[in-house]
Formats: C-alpha cells, sequence, structure tokens
C-alpha cells in the first residue's frame, strides 16, 4: 500500500473541500478501497474518512411516502430494517445475497454503489486495463472473459458492474442525493453510471469531490412489494458475485400485469434496467410463455464480448425463472439462501 | 505525522498513537498490541480468519483501518472467555469437533459469536451455514462448525431465559 495522508472531518463541507484536492478518496467501510489499495490497483495520495460525519446513517420515510437512506448506513442494517424490508424486499434479498455477513455489517450504501469492477485484468497490475491505466489497452479482450460483460460495452473495456444491491435500486427508479462543491444534486441511479465507451476510467457522474450523501426509492416503489424477487446465479452457493442476476417486480391487476419491472446485474458495466422487456408484460396474463418473451426483450441488444456468449442464454433464463418466482409471490421470509436458484420458494417452478 | 486514536479492547481502554495511517485493526491488534489470537489469513477479506466484534458487530478486521477506528469497542478471541470458563460457543466448537488444525478457529469462533448476536439464524442448519459463509475452512471441518454454532446458541438462549427468569 502507498503512504497516503488521512483527514477525518467532522462536517460534510470540511469533507467535500478536503475531497476536492486531486488523487483523494473518500473512505467509509474501506471494504473494497483497502483491498484495491493493497493490490496497488488505487494509490491515493489522501483519504478522507466519512464514517465519523454526523447524520448519514438514517432510514427515514419522507412526508411523501419514500424512503430515504443515509449513506453511512451498514448494508446489513438496511436489509434487515423490518418497515424497509417489508416494503422493498427485493432490495433486502440483493443486499443478503452480497459479500459475507462480515462485509455486510460494515460495508455501506454508499460505497456500494461506488465499488469498483471485479475484472481479474482491472486488478492485476500487470495488466493492460484502460479503467486502471487509460490507455494501456484491455487484456480482458482475448484473455479470460467468461464473466465479462454481454451488454453496452466497448472495444476499450469489457467489465461489469459487481453490485446487487444496484440491481434493484435501478429496477425501483431510485434517486441517488450527492453534494458537491457547487451544489446538492438528485442524480437517477440509472444516469449515474457511465457505460465505458471510450473512457472506462471514468465510471460515474459524479464530479471531483462530490460526495454520496443519501439514496431515495420513491413510494410507488413499494407497490410492487408483494411480487418481487431478486434472483443471482453464482459460481459457489453463497459469498460469490453474479454471473447474472435480476431484479423483477410485478404489480398484479386482477388476473393481468398491471406494471412490471426488471433489471440485471452481471451483463454490463452499469445495473441493466430493460424497459422494452416491461413493455413487452404490460397488460398482459402472467405465463412461463410470456415471462420467456420478456426476457428475450430484455437480452435483444447483447453481444458477446469474448467467450461468454452463455450469459445471454444464462440473463434470459434468469429474468424468466425470476418473473415465475415473482409471479407466485414475494415470500413472507426471505430463503435460507438469498436469491439463489436453489432456495425457490415451494411450490415455485424449479425450471423456466 | 502521528495520528492518536482511543480504542476499548476486550474491556481494557487503549490510548496509542498511530505513525502510520496504514494500520489495519488487524496489524494494529497482532503486531503493536500482541494479540496474536486473530489469525492473517488472506489479508484482503475474502477467508475471515481476521474476524473480531466492533461495536458487538463481527467484520474483517484485515479491511478496516485502526485509525478510523477511533472510540470503538473491540472484542477480540482473547477477550470472550471468563478466566478459566470458556466460552459457550468456544466449549461447543471443542464439543463438535469444529476444527481440525485450529487456525481459522478463532475467526470462527467470533464469527458464530457474531452471528448469534444477530439473531437471524434461529435453528436452521441452512441458516447457519449462509451465515458462516465469510469464514473458511481448509480442513473442512464445516459440518462440526454448524452443529457447534447450533448447540452453542441453545446453550445461550437457556442462559439468557435463566438470567430474564
Amino acid at each position: 500500500m502507498n503512504t497516503f495522508e488521512y483527514v477525518r472531518p467532522a462536517t460534510i463541507a470540511e469533507a467535500i473541500a478536503a475531497a476536492s484536492q486531486p488523487n483523494s478518496a473518500y473512505l467509509a467501510a474501506g471494504t473494497n478501497l483497502l483491498d484495491l489499495m493493497k493490490g496497488g490497483v488505487t494509490r491515493p495520495d489522501l483519504l478522507v474518512d466519512v464514517t465519523h460525519l454526523p447524520d448519514l446513517n438514517q432510514i427515514e420515510t419522507l412526508p411523501d411516502g419514500s424512503a430515504r437512506v443515509g449513506a453511512l448506513v451498514r448494508n446489513a442494517d438496511l436489509a434487515h430494517d423490518r418497515d424497509f424490508s417489508r416494503r422493498y424486499p427485493a432490495v433486502a434479498e440483493a443486499l443478503l445475497s452480497g459479500a459475507s455477513a462480515q462485509l455486510r455489517n460494515a460495508a455501506t450504501v454508499g460505497g456500494n454503489l461506488l465499488q469498483r469492477t471485479r475484472c481479474a485484468y482491472f486488478y492485476d497490475v500487470a495488466s493492460a486495463c484502460n479503467k486502471r491505466q487509460p490507455g494501456s489497452g484491455c487484456d480482458a479482450r482475448g484473455g479470460d472473459n467468461r464473466l465479462h460483460a454481454v451488454l453496452g460495452w466497448s472495444e476499450s473495456c469489457i467489465a461489469t458492474n459487481p453490485s446487487d444491491f444496484c440491481v434493484p435500486l435501478a429496477m425501483l427508479d431510485a434517486v441517488v442525493e450527492t453534494e458537491g462543491r457547487e451544489r446538492r444534486r438528485e442524480i437517477a441511479l440509472e444516469a449515474f453510471y457511465r457505460l465505458p465507451g471510450h473512457e472506462p476510467a471514468r465510471e460515474s457522474v459524479l464530479k471531483p469531490g462530490e460526495l454520496i450523501i443519501a439514496v431515495r426509492l420513491p413510494a410507488e416503489a413499494a407497490s410492487f412489494a408483494a411480487n418481487t424477487r431478486y434472483l443471482k446465479v453464482r459460481e459457489r452457493t453463497s459469498y460469490a458475485f453474479a454471473v447474472v442476476s435480476a431484479a423483477v417486480a410485478l404489480r398484479l391487476d386482477g388476473d393481468s400485469i398491471a406494471e412490471a419491472r426488471i433489471a440485471l446485474g452481471g451483463v454490463a458495466l452499469k445495473p441493466w434496467r430493460a424497459r422494452a422487456a416491461e413493455g413487452v408484460l404490460a397488460g398482459q396474463r402472467p405465463g412461463a410463455a410470456l415471462f420467456r418473451q420478456a426476457a428475450d426483450a430484455a437480452l435483444a441488444d447483447a453481444k458477446p464480448s469474448g467467450e461468454n456468449a452463455f450469459k445471454i442464454e444464462l440473463a434470459c433464463r434468469v429474468v424468466a425463472r425470476a418473473l415465475g418466482l415473482a409471479a407466485a409471490g414475494t415470500p413472507n421470509r426471505l430463503p435460507a439462501l438469498p436469491a439463489s436458484p436453489f432456495a425457490s420458494a415451494p411450490g415455485a417452478p424449479q425450471h423456466v | 505525522m502521528t495520528f492518536p486514536i482511543f480504542l476499548t479492547i476486550n474491556g481494557v481502554t487503549h490510548d496509542l498513537v498511530l505513525d502510520d495511517p496504514r494500520v489495519t485493526l488487524l496489524d494494529l491488534l497482532r503486531e503493536r498490541l500482541h494479540l496474536t489470537g486473530t489469525k492473517k489469513g488472506c489479508d484482503r477479506g475474502q477467508c475471515g480468519a481476521c474476524t473480531v466484534l466492533v461495536d458487538g458487530r463481527r467484520i474483517n478486521s484485515c479491511l478496516a483501518l485502526a485509525v478510523s477506528h477511533h472510540g470503538a469497542d473491540i472484542l477480540t478471541i482473547e477477550g470472550v472467555a471468563h478466566g478459566d470458563e470458556l466460552h459457550p460457543v468456544q466449549a461447543a466448537f471443542i464439543a463438535h469437533d469444529g476444527f481440525q488444525c485450529g487456525f481459522c478457529t478463532p475467526g470462527q469462533i467470533m464469527s458464530a459469536i457474531g452471528l448469534i448476536r444477530e439473531g437471524q439464524a434461529g435453528n436452521d442448519p441452512e441458516r447457519v451455514r449462509e451465515g458462516m459463509s465469510g469464514n473458511l475452512c481448509r480442513c473442512g471441518a464445516y459440518a462440526g462448525i454448524t452443529e457447534a454454532v447450533l448447540d452453542a446458541q441453545q446453550v445461550l438462549s437457556a442462559t439468557d431465559r435463566k438470567a430474564t427468569a
């Protein structure tokens, strides 16, 4: 790890002023940042510790019914907040399917949003990586890339966003509240992340020194609570990143689907909202054939970035299966293995 | 530049001065305070051998900067027994052969204590296994570990019932 300066500001304004200096980084729990620093992947000159800032660790319901989650709320605390998990069960399921209990106890909401890709070539400082060192190339292209992106990738970068949490947030039209040198901003989560294009080193729309303050979920996002799931296929049962995941939600009106929401994880450098697929479902009667049709629409623009064509069919099946699980109803209690395809609710179809 | 911090470790208060902000909580415990019960396995948050409780919650001490934990209350494996009387989780690990080489065991035990405090697993072995998935055991003592956690949880809840009766 490189040497660095460390400051522990007492106010948000002090934090922003400090972090506006070049090559500085905010430190929250550090569960990703310290790992990156130990590997020499990131080498900040200054760490601005935000963990002692006041008022950023609350889970609130605002007068308009929306939920507001402070940036320093720990992942485990949010997932186990009874009221929040009742209103947004897919968010809780996604959180509990990520990392380990120890990491969830430490990791924060803001840090989860800003975690970096787990692309092995980004982590290996001997490899070419346009994200780590702009202009150096991309060794993932033509390398071991079976887990890389199938949507939204570019010749410069085929990495994926590793967050589970962000997938249901994108599905539910979450808004990121930030504070910077100029003013507070509210940014739709979908617009918060940038696709790689020619500048994969720029991952979000955050400006230097800009700090995530909170994440907000609109009140109407809770109208999906009865029929929503997060489903995550991974290469071991627990404590692994998604190969492909999907957050889905249905608002049923009698026999038909009034409104549907779908977002995918593990397929692109941002959580991938599938609006065309949502349109396929609206007004229709739920059923396996319809769900497959929607899944095909969700992946219509997908193309392999290497030896990962299997992820396209896998993602279709994950979306279709998640829709089947959601239609069967959100379980009263999360399964022992949250989001696992091996932990379906009794009676739910095992294969679609 | 130096960094003064205040920590409570196993009930004992420590006023410390760090000469380097890079010191992790794990290295502070092991290398500077000589509390070597907490183990360094991967040092990257993947194995769980370094698990300690911070303010009552289990975390990976290898991914925690000591300087950031100013004011925290830390419990390590050295602080769980009462004199010669083992903590119920320690006793259960022995009773159920929850280890072979023992390297991961302090982390397993601290993680189990954290899991029982969280109160999310109940008596469901699948939920215990899922809740303990952040602790690797390369000897593969997982079956005994799961039994030990379930058993210790029963002992602790019986003790709680007695204490509140």
